[in-house]
């Protein structure tokens, strides 16, 4: 069994899911949900600890070998990746249970499970495989089951949200597919570790410069158009703000954070660091684009007035510090890149969980909707300030830890200007995050006594994130060791 | 007494369980107050405890968690720190004591949580006291931030509202955008952040690089409140009369110019300091913060608007002592922290019970209160005489040495500010008290028969202070030996 845990880290989600979908009924579709959820987990779990101590795990399909089979290549990148996505899984599945019910009619549960599982295993298909072609088919099963999940949304605008979604998602995943198909006419290989190999020499050769060079466009293109890099997010407020709220919070820390890893792969992996940063000049798009993205993105969240969208900007903002992390091109930058995926899908998780909270008793995440919740729903309300505090980088939260590496990174190279950035972009963090609290504890409202806390179901998870986003950012020492070891071997470093 | 690094955890957690006692307590409101007292009084004894032990040349420590390899959240504590500590332990009963008089005379709301998160804020400021490496200075310097905002939005208004916008606004954005990103160049330079005699930046680095951390780190401290950083402290006024008494007057304020007084003497070293270019200029900006805070707190007529104002400026002092670069500035400036605490609290006392009693804010209108109000506005008196540095008042003693540190430092022009910003001070402060005592009564004034004394717990708390800031003047030796052992090296 523990041989085949790469394998069955993915196919378990997947079998799993027409499962809940043929008992079509919401208890049971949940408690198989659930069951795959946290098997995902365990096994993700244990799987980075194999990588931590042997090293990377490399699983042949059906036995065939690399360049002819598809081969699972767990690294350290991988296996964190997937114990972010499994993680949130876990905690969001529970969540689920009692705000899918409240927001979703009773028919469609089990779809609605189905479609979870299936998300599942496309992100963590995409985190583990060795394979680009595999890369991109589960790239389409988790793009088909995010965009069928999003417009399970009660408000009917989630409709055209989806729509968006489904043809930016489409328009990104043709401009892979046709990267790889160029990279596969150019080297006649789909295995990453082949690609590697042969890119450098048909570059070298120089007759598929030019070829090699359109598709690494097509494919970063592609992926930050998935990844919601500024200026290509557009499809992402929509879709986060009228997904249902279960939705919102498992997709906002976990889709977006596995397209970076793939960006990384590509990047670092595939293509290579010195063709990505030398020949590409990579640093000279990403960043300028990461930067304004924190920037923008950060002023158009102050001036939201639904908390839900206002929180979506805040991720294209938090994703540029992901990319920024990238562009700087060496092992802090991309360790701070990699360890802020871990901590943003904690905190961002969280405050979509209490937004979530916060809708499930009021109906509404409308900034003015929200007064006097800091007396009517102390708990929910003393969750998002925790998150928040996180986003803002208050020390002892996991968002110091990033920006504590970010900040480093950018400072070791010289880019005063690149930390200065960073800084303001927290600033302005604290400005959206005062925001709401503002309203929340300042403001009084007449109803106060007639609105109950949020039900332990959704306190609880939301609470264990907001517990983990203080955990993570004073015991820091496993995940930065993790994120740097992580950066080291994507860089082909060797400690 | 135990293991000495488990008194220093005691000391920054006894707070806490304060305030968790305070929560319990909250439907007795007596057992609520007691619990304040006890946990305060237990805690200044801890605080004693280790006085006794840093007297005798000892460092406790204590390394708590490893953050990210090589950055611990850790304590230590040394003569610096304890000086802070000494004078934030000893003043919390006390304030607690005149706070109970204050809300329950001036019928607070949310009585509850003002006591809770005022005890939370005296764990900060422990915790800013014994911080181990910069990295704790800067946690706890964030915590004492983020915990007095309920206390100064405690009343919940538009005004309330607005001012905790500034509050937060300003210490954040110097906090996070400056002295964060001076932490983490250091840590990128020198590879440590801990304090060391001699400094950890001696070397690592150009002389303009290094001046340009300097400047990061003392605007970066807006605690320090040094211009154009200093809107949040009159904004702070809002806030209940105990928390601009005992938070911006003594324990958020003095964590902020102990910030940089340590990182001048511990991070950076009096050596490397003189030879910054950025040194003497800082020096100038804070002479500047001392004039102008004394002319904007003449303007004022609402007395605690003075008295912030005030404050604005004598934290300057302070950091005009550290950037003097010279032991004679740095011993001035950490005997300041305990002389203008003590003469501060004082006088923010004395405001309160004039509200509380008299139900004046304006000092126009305070004509002849002194004659139905002797002890509070006789202790105002004393106050004032220790923020303009005259005996028989401790204030005496910190412009003393700090004008020796000008001497030293060859800056007469630095030495006639001191003078000309005493002088400044004789009159804005000292107009209070001739007001009251000389002056008759106005016609209209408030309730014109039924003025008394202060509430009894107020007025008790006020003769503490008083007399200690006379006693200081007579026996200021504790603060100046530990100073010495400050720019002797003690901490090593």
């Amino acid at each position: 069994m523990s041989q085949n845990l790469p394998a069955l880290l993915v196919v378990v989600p997947m079998l799993l899911a027409p499962i809940a979908a043929l008992l079509n009924r919401s208890g049971p579709a949940w408690v198989v949900a659930a069951g795959g959820s946290w098997f995902a987990f365990g096994a993700a779990v244990q799987l980075l600890r194999r990588v931590m101590t042997e090293g990377v795990i490399v699983y042949s399909l059906g036995g065939w070998a690399a360049p002819i089979g598809i081969e699972y290549r767990i690294d350290m990148v991988s296996a964190f990746v997937t114990v972010i996505v499994t993680s949130i899984a876990a905690v969001g599945v529970i969540y689920a249970r009692v705000s899918v019910a409240d927001e979703i009619s009773e028919d469609r549960h089990a779809l609605f499970y189905a479609a979870f599982l299936l998300n599942v295993c496309g992100l963590l298909g995409i985190a583990i495989t060795g394979d680009v072609f595999n890369v991109f088919v589960f790239l389409e099963i988790s793009s088909l089951s995010a965009y069928s999940m999003i417009a399970l949304g009660h408000d009917r605008r989630a409709l055209t949200a989806a729509f968006q979604y489904l043809i930016m998602g489409s328009v990104g995943a043709t401009f892979i597919v046709i990267g790889i198909g160029l990279l596969f006419v150019m080297t006649g290989t789909l295995g990453m570790m082949d690609l590697a190999q042969r890119i450098p020499e048909v570059w070298a050769s120089g007759e598929g410069d030019r070829t090699i060079a359109v598709a690494f466009t097509f494919l970063t293109v592609g992926v930050t158009l998935k990844l919601a890099l500024f200026p290509l997010h557009l499809w992402l407020p929509n879709a986060y703000t009228y997904a249902p709220s279960a939705v919102t919070g498992y997709m906002a820390a976990t889709s977006t954070k596995v397209m970076v890893y793939l960006l990384m792969r590509f990047f670092f992996t595939v293509f290579g660091e010195q063709f990505s940063f030398d020949r590409m000049q990579l640093d000279m798009v990403l960043m300028p684009l990461a930067l304004v993205a924190i920037l923008a993105m950060s002023l158009v969240a102050i001036y939201q007035t639904n908390v839900k969208r206002l929180l979506a900007f805040s991720s294209v903002a938090q994703i540029g510090y992901m990319v920024l992390g990238i562009s700087l091109g060496s092992v802090l930058g991309v360790a701070a890149g990699i360890i802020h995926l871990f901590n943003h899908a904690l905190m961002k998780g969280a405050l979509f969980m209490a937004m979530g909270c916060v809708m499930y008793r009021i109906g509404s995440v409308r900034i003015e909707d929200m007064k006097g919740l800091g007396k009517a729903m102390p708990w929910t309300m003393a969750a998002f300030v925790g998150a928040g505090l996180s986003m803002i980088g208050v020390p002892l939260t996991v968002g110091f830890i990033s920006k504590w590496y970010l900040v480093q990174a950018a400072l070791a190279q010289g880019s005063w200007f690149v930390a200065a950035i960073v800084m303001v972009g927290s600033l302005m963090a604290l400005i959206y995050i005062w925001k709401v609290i503002e309203v929340a504890y300042f403001e009084r409202r007449e109803d106060e006594d007639e609105i109950q806390e949020a039900p332990l179901s959704l306190l609880v998870p939301t609470w264990a994130l907001v517990a983990a986003s203080f955990w993570f950012g004073i015991d820091a020492g496993t995940t930065s060791q993790v994120a740097i070891s992580a950066a080291e071997t994507l860089l082909g470093v060797m400690p | 007494m135990g293991d000495p690094g488990m008194i220093v955890l005691f000391t920054v957690l006894l707070p806490v369980v304060g305030a968790g006692l305070v929560l319990l307590l909250r439907k007795n409101e007596n057992a609520r107050e007691a619990a304040t007292l006890v946990t305060g009084v237990v805690t200044f004894a801890h605080v004693l405890a280790l006085l006794r032990l840093v007297r005798a040349g000892e460092t406790p420590r204590l390394d708590i968690v490893q953050i990210v390899p090589d950055v611990w959240l850790s304590f230590e504590v040394e003569p610096l720190g304890m000086v802070f500590a000494l004078v934030a332990g000893f003043l919390w009963p006390i304030t607690s004591l005149y706070a109970i008089g204050y809300m329950r005379g001036h019928q607070e709301e949310n009585q509850t949580r003002f006591f809770f998160f005022f005890a939370i804020a005296i764990a900060g400021a422990m915790g800013v006291a014994f911080s181990g490496n910069l990295f704790t200075l800067f946690v706890f310097y964030e915590f004492l931030t983020f915990c007095t905002v309920p206390l100064v939005t405690h009343h919940q208004t538009e005004e309330a509202k607005k001012s905790g916008r500034i509050y937060l606004g300003i210490l954040l954005t110097t906090s996070v955008g400056l002295q964060l990103v001076a932490i983490i160049w250091t840590w990128v330079l020198a590879g440590t952040l801990d304090f060391r005699t001699g400094g950890i930046l001696a070397g690592t680095a150009s002389t303009g690089v290094l001046s340009a951390i300097l400047v990061l780190y003392v605007y970066g401290v807006g605690k320090a409140a040094l211009m154009p950083f200093h809107r949040w402290l009159p904004a702070a006024m809002v806030a209940p009369t105990p928390v601009s008494a005992l938070l911006h007057a003594v324990a958020v304020v003095k964590a902020g110019v102990f910030t940089v007084l340590k990182i001048a003497v511990y991070v950076f070293g009096i050596d490397l300091l003189q030879t910054l270019t950025t040194t003497t200029w800082l020096a100038w900006a804070a002479a500047a913060t001392i004039i102008l805070g004394s002319l904007v707190a003449f303007q004022k007529d609402n007395l605690k608007a003075r008295l912030a104002y005030s404050t604005i400026s004598q934290l300057s002092y302070i950091v005009l002592g550290a950037m003097l670069a010279n032991e004679m500035g740095i011993i001035g400036g950490g005997m300041h922290i305990a002389m203008h605490a003590f003469g501060k609290i004082t006088l923010f006392f004395a405001a309160g019970g004039i509200m509380v009693a008299a139900h004046e804010k304006k000092i126009s209108r305070m004509h002849g209160l002194g004659r139905t109000m002797p002890i509070t506005f006789g202790a105002f008196l004393i106050g004032s005489l220790s923020i303009i540095g005259l005996p028989p008042a401790g204030g005496a003693w910190s412009k003393w040495f700090l004008g020796m540190g000008t001497l030293e430092a060859d800056q007469l022009g630095l030495l006639a500010v001191l003078m000309l910003s005493s002088l400044l001070g004789l009159y804005y402060l000292l107009e209070v008290p001739v007001k009251a005592f000389f002056f008759k009564p106005l016609e209209d004034a408030h309730h014109k028969d039924g003025i008394h004394e202060s509430p009894t717990p107020s007025l008790i708390a006020i003769c503490i202070t008083a007399a200690a800031t006379m006693g200081l003047f007579l026996w200021p030796d504790l603060f100046y030996e530990l100073m010495q052992m400050v720019v002797a090296g003690g901490a090593q």
